[in-house]
């Protein structure tokens, strides 16, 4: 008799199901267009010159050490890295009142701001706060609110399908019937799964609804940078939004615009109505940091604190941050797309052509390169003429 | 002032927002929230370097310290960083579960190479983030799963953290016996009486070796006698080992107990860290072990732990279980890692001698046996609350209010300036 004899087997998390049936495919031909990691044109991972750099600064500093970071994170990080969020000049960083928290990346930063919220945001006791998230939305964004107890995620309208475009009208409806108080995820730029972002005049009508009605605001950042290729401009809302007096959070990813996915880089930010709530939110959030993981992991925070911190090092960074080695440095198009494509093509891509995407249509831009676009053109092109 | 403010902002941003923003700002989300006490822990170290005593000693968080009270870093860490640098690998996400490479090692590692479990493919093992991130995934999976049961029964006194991480996952804690305050020893019968009476199926914490912060381990027969009684019990063994290598020195000698407990057919979830052993505090690498019933079963457990992992932080960090799994895989650089873990051990085993001796020589009456006798980083002196406060008031030595003392922040240079402290506020 075992103890764990009751457990069911797990439905595997799709985006990587995903990845490991592309890696197990004999197709010569097969591409990945699933988990959103940047690809060079030869279809390989790439890692920045500047990240290189810096890890042979910290590898040959015999002055570091592996000790322990405080349980918030590497201050020079966190500091920086809400600089690059709010601006080097954001009045409330000069007014004291922006704090940061360093987690496990976006959905570390994403955990703990839920955690929080779940304790301390309208009372003490959110398990019944509505948070409301975009339809669709990164899929993991469901499961971190509710594993942090809220009983109820709702979807707010986002993507109007017919129109393959922002379904204004339904968003700021939503907005407008959500019970007061509730949180509201917002992705700051490429909407990820859609691509699609509101433009200035429609965050701007979004930030009025949410001030009026005393929402929460607690925006994703995972691809600040990505974009655009511009990190101002792939920050305006998040921006906007300050200066518009909302107390919010902010949760940053550096996975991707410093290509770092593994070691877990990312970082609460949180602007508060004055340096002494700041303070007590912080105290709190040590408290949650403790009884999850401790300390953050010190490696990445540190790679990104040197590079945001040295002259050359941020320079460098900013041009590569459009992420194609050597051309262009603006970058039109988003991160990820939304194809269209119905679940049963989808299927019909993944078996038939080895093509891997997510059941929602939406594909990976950075997963197509020179030498597969034509198949995958072809592909899509096959499976809307056979596959209703 | 505030409207001064508020005008620079209307005139960089270009838009007029309506008045009724002053009145938003007058307010705040957290008004409510109170003031966090400091961590008690990790607090102590920062008292400690608010103080400008030149003679402050730190003896509050567990990290090792070389003899001239720096931090130490082990020469294979550095070998295997270097082997590390030059292999240019990719910074792709790991699998929710961990680096293969080192999940492997660390079960081998904590269950022996030839242990029939690996073998047969029943444990599930995961990289998690250090022995925090390990218990609380553990945690996590219990509150889920293991519904027969919510009480977790933690040795008296146990590590800190341990309550408030299994509380937030949701179970209850309770305490058996443990320490033996009379003799700063074990109390075995305290022990065996207390754990007659937990009601079956609860969940029972065990520290491997090197118990936190009394540093007071049993001895075989009585691990033996306490497996036998926790079976008749039918109770589910969580073992905490974030020391192995660093009580004895011995790293098989230090997993002595988890291994007997599985060859007793106890399906043991077992925590390890690598902070200490491998002095990789800010990396987080650390496992969480299940052994299962069967392969079958430990696949149907990988799964449900992964959907525990993925909502809190996605996948772990790569750069320590890196260092770790080159370490743990390549035969001379775990050879120099044995000797460097024997050496961390040494150095503290020394360091007991050094502050009884001094103890001693200050004219101490005590009995201070148990801090040669008590094993791993901690100490637990016996001093009362009033004395560490004046310890830490008079002579800036930081510690814990239970008066836990860690040892790897005792030297040659300080430790005669700690007996004096001691046996100021104790004579």
């Amino acid at each position: 008799m075992s103890l764990f004899g009751e457990v069911p087997q797990a439905t595997p998390v799709a985006v990587f199901k995903l990845s490991n049936d592309f890696k197990e495919d004999p197709n010569p031909k097969k591409v990945n267009l699933g988990v959103g990691a940047y690809r060079t044109d030869e279809g390989q991972p790439w890692v920045l010159p500047v990240v290189k750099k810096v890890e042979k600064i910290i590898v040959e500093d015999n002055s570091l050490n592996h000790e322990y970071l405080p349980i918030l994170g590497l201050p020079e990080f966190r500091s920086s890295a809400s600089k690059i969020a709010l601006g080097e000049d954001s009045p409330a960083i000069q007014e004291n009142r922006v704090g940061a928290v360093q987690c496990l990346g976006g959905t570390g930063a994403l955990k703990m701001g839920a955690e929080f919220l779940r304790r301390w945001y309208n009372g003490n006791d959110n398990t019944k706060t509505p948070v409301y998230v975009s339809a669709p939305t990164w899929e993991n964004h469901n499961a971190v609110f509710a594993n942090a107890g809220f009983e109820d995620v709702r979807p707010y309208k986002y993507w109007d399908a017919e129109k393959r475009g922002l379904d204004l009208d339904g968003f700021l409806g939503d907005l407008e019937s959500a019970p007061k108080h509730s949180i509201f995820v917002l992705h700051a730029c490429a909407h990820n799964p859609t691509g699609t972002d509101p433009t200035h005049v429609e965050w701007m009508q979004v930030a009025e609804v949410m001030k009026r009605r005393k929402l929460f605001v607690f925006f994703d950042s995972a691809y600040q940078g990505f974009a655009s290729g511009c990190l101002d401009k792939d920050a305006w809302a998040v921006r906007y939004f300050v200066t518009q007096g909302f107390e919010m959070f902010c949760a940053q990813s550096f996975s991707k615009n410093f290509g770092l996915y593994n070691e877990r880089v990312g970082n609460l930010t949180i602007v508060a109505r004055d340096s002494d709530n700041l303070k007590r939110v912080l105290s709190q959030m040590e408290k949650i940091v403790r009884v999850t993981w401790s300390n953050p992991p010190s490696q990445g925070a540190r790679l990104v604190a040197i590079t945001l911190n040295t002259p050359e090092l941020f320079a460098e960074w900013l041009t590569a941050g459009s992420g194609t080695p050597g051309t262009h440095t603006t970058h039109t198009a988003d991160r990820h797309s939304f194809t269209g494509l119905n679940p049963k093509q989808v299927q019909y891509m993944i078996k038939e052509r080895s093509i891997y995407l997510m059941a929602s249509g939406r594909i990976n831009m950075c997963g197509l390169t020179t030498k597969n676009i034509d198949y995958v053109a072809e592909s899509i092109h096959e499976t809307v003429v056979n596959v209703q | 002032m505030a409207l001064l403010k508020s005008s620079k902002i209307i005139s960089t941003v270009g838009v007029h927002p309506p008045l009724g923003v002053l009145s938003i700002r007058a307010s705040s989300w957290w008004s409510e929230v109170q003031m966090g006490p400091p961590d008690p822990i990790l607090g102590v170290s920062e008292a400690y370097k608010r103080d400008t005593n030149p003679k402050k000693m730190n003896l509050g968080v567990g990290a090792y310290r070389d003899d001239q009270g720096k931090p130490y870093v082990l020469s294979c860490v550095r070998k295997a960083e270097a082997q590390i640098a030059a292999k240019k690998l990719d910074k792709e996400y790991l699998a929710i579960g961990g680096l293969g490479d080192f999940t492997k090692a660390c079960a081998k590692l904590a269950l022996g190479d030839d242990n029939e479990v690996i073998k047969s493919g029943r444990n599930i093992t995961v990289q998690t983030i250090s022995g925090t991130g390990s218990l609380r995934i553990g945690a996590n999976f219990l509150s889920r799963f293991h519904t027969e049961a919510r009480d977790v029964y933690l040795p008296k006194p146990s590590w800190g953290n341990h309550t408030p991480i299994f509380r937030d996952a949701g179970m209850q804690l309770k305490a058996y016996t443990y320490y033996d305050p009379k003799t700063c020893g074990f109390d075995f019968q305290g022990a065996l009486n207390d754990i007659s009476k937990i009601p079956e199926k609860s969940v029972i914490m065990l520290h491997a070796c090197a118990h936190n912060p009394t540093g007071v381990d049993p001895r075989p027969e009585q691990w033996k006698e306490i497996a036998n009684l926790v079976k008749k019990r039918n109770l589910l063994v969580f073992f905490d080992m974030a020391y192995q290598g660093f009580a004895s020195g011995d790293i098989d000698r230090d997993a002595w107990a988890v291994r007997y407990f599985i060859e007793q057919g106890h399906n043991i979830v077992l925590s390890q860290s690598f902070a200490k052993n491998m002095g990789l505090y800010g990396e987080r690498v650390g496992g969480f072990t299940v052994v299962c019933k069967d392969a079958e079963e430990a696949k149907r457990v990988e799964s449900q732990l992964k959907i525990l992992i993925r909502p809190i932080y996605s996948n772990p960090p790569m750069n320590g279980a890196r260092i770790a799994a080159t370490i743990l895989n390549t035969p001379d650089l775990y050879k120099e890692w044995l000797g460097e873990v024997h050496g961390m051990a040494n150095r503290i085993i020394t360091m007991r001698e050094l502050l009884v001796a001094n103890l001693k020589k200050e004219g101490s009456t005590q009995n201070w046996q148990h801090v040669i006798d008590q094993i791993g980083m901690f100490c637990f002196t016996g001093l009362k609350p009033e004395q560490v406060a004046r310890l830490t008031k008079e002579f800036s030595v930081y510690m814990t209010k239970d008066g836990r003392i860690s040892m790897a922040g005792v030297t040659s240079g300080n430790v005669g300036y700690l007996a004096q402290g001691i046996h100021a506020v104790t004579k």
